[in-house]
């Protein structure tokens, strides 16, 4: 009686499961429909986009972020890129509207210039400094060489003389 | 003492740099259409859909022009201070309905007061994007020339609308 329970009860958790996990396929908010229309626009659309800013979610790229307006922006590279135009129009286009800040890599330029070397230097930096550190430190413990008289001394001390140590 | 100076200059500067950038608010990306022509577009008008509206009608008059939506709840805030603007009368307001419905536009002003001249439809947000709009709501202000000679990216708070927007349109209609 007891195991006819227990395998009835496992039957129906495992139907309930495979139930669940039936419905459970992942549910995407309208945007998943036409990647199939033209898959090789969809990749060029998508590689763009990924080098351009999410001006609201400020730290996605276009490709990730969910806002409205990074949904409006890949529709119009889409469309751009459908009437021909090449990546290079689309970046002219945005960075026109909406400045450097659109490119999610800063362009090289003489105001970037310190953004994109700064860490580099820095870390040259710091390994300098290291390096002088280290080599002053090691030149500091080559020199301390004893004189004669000292070293007697320290050697009366050691041995346990305790008038050595009134000299 | 030198040993000292050095770290402790680099602290400074750092201090510095990052005081800097604190002050900074990494929201308000520049617009680079400052001392560019506003982007020219015909739309039609909100209450009048059968008018359409082009920035080429206001050459000659120092104008202003707001992204607002019904969905926007920020705009609400500052809804007192542009309906001050419009009524001060030194330049005319003109509102771009962003990415809205016309129904619930229509329903908002109607509730809240409408401050502007018109109101244009961008139903889809193109114009706003030649603009330049990655948020709502948006001010610009637009000189006789159709040159855009300042953006406000969020409310207009009072304080903004007297210390730069009242002073630059005084300037502007001078000129």
């Amino acid at each position: 009686m007891k195991d006819g329970l227990i395998l009835a009860s496992w039957r129906l958790g495992g139907s309930i499961l495979a139930l669940l996990l039936s419905l459970a396929h992942p549910v995407f908010a309208g945007e998943a429909q036409p990647a199939a229309a033209d898959p090789a626009l969809e990749e060029r659309v998508t590689a763009l986009a990924t080098e351009l800013r999410c001006l609201v979610c400020q730290n996605q790229t276009l490709a990730d972020s969910n806002a409205p307006l990074a949904v409006d922006l890949r529709n119009q590279i889409r469309e751009r890129m459908r009437e021909g135009a090449s990546e290079r129009d689309i970046i002219a286009f945005l960075v026109e509207r909406y400045g450097d800040f659109v490119l999610y890599r800063p362009p090289w330029k003489a105001t970037t210039a310190l953004l994109w070397l700064g860490p580099l230097l820095l870390m040259i930096g710091g390994l300098a400094a290291l390096y002088l550190r280290l080599r002053r430190r090691r030149r500091e413990e080559a020199a301390p060489e004893l004189s004669a008289e000292e070293r007697a001394r320290a050697a009366a001390l050691l041995a346990g003389d305790p008038g050595a140590e009134q000299r | 003492m030198n040993r000292y100076l050095l770290p402790l200059g680099v602290f400074a500067l750092l201090v510095v740099l990052l005081g800097a950038g604190l002050s900074l608010n990494p929201r308000e990306v520049p617009s680079p259409l400052i001392g560019k022509p506003a982007p020219p577009f015909e739309l039609p008008q909100l209450h009048q859909p059968e008018r359409t509206f082009t920035p080429a009608e206001m050459k000659g008059k120092v104008w202003v022009f707001n992204v607002w939506a019904s969905w926007c709840a920020a705009c609400r805030d500052e809804h007192p201070v542009l309906t001050d603007l419009a009524r001060s009368g030194i330049a005319p307001l003109y509102g771009l309905n962003y990415k809205d419905k016309r129904d619930d536009a229509i329903a908002w002003l109607k509730r809240y007061g409408d401050p502007y001249a018109a109101s244009i439809v961008d139903a889809d947000g193109r114009i706003g994007i030649d603009y330049g709009v990655y948020g709502v709501p948006e001010t610009y202000v637009i000189d006789k020339q159709g040159v855009i000679r300042y953006k406000r990216i969020g409310v207009v708070t009072p304080a903004i609308l007297k210390e730069k927007i009242v002073p630059l349109i005084t300037e502007l209609n001078r000129g």
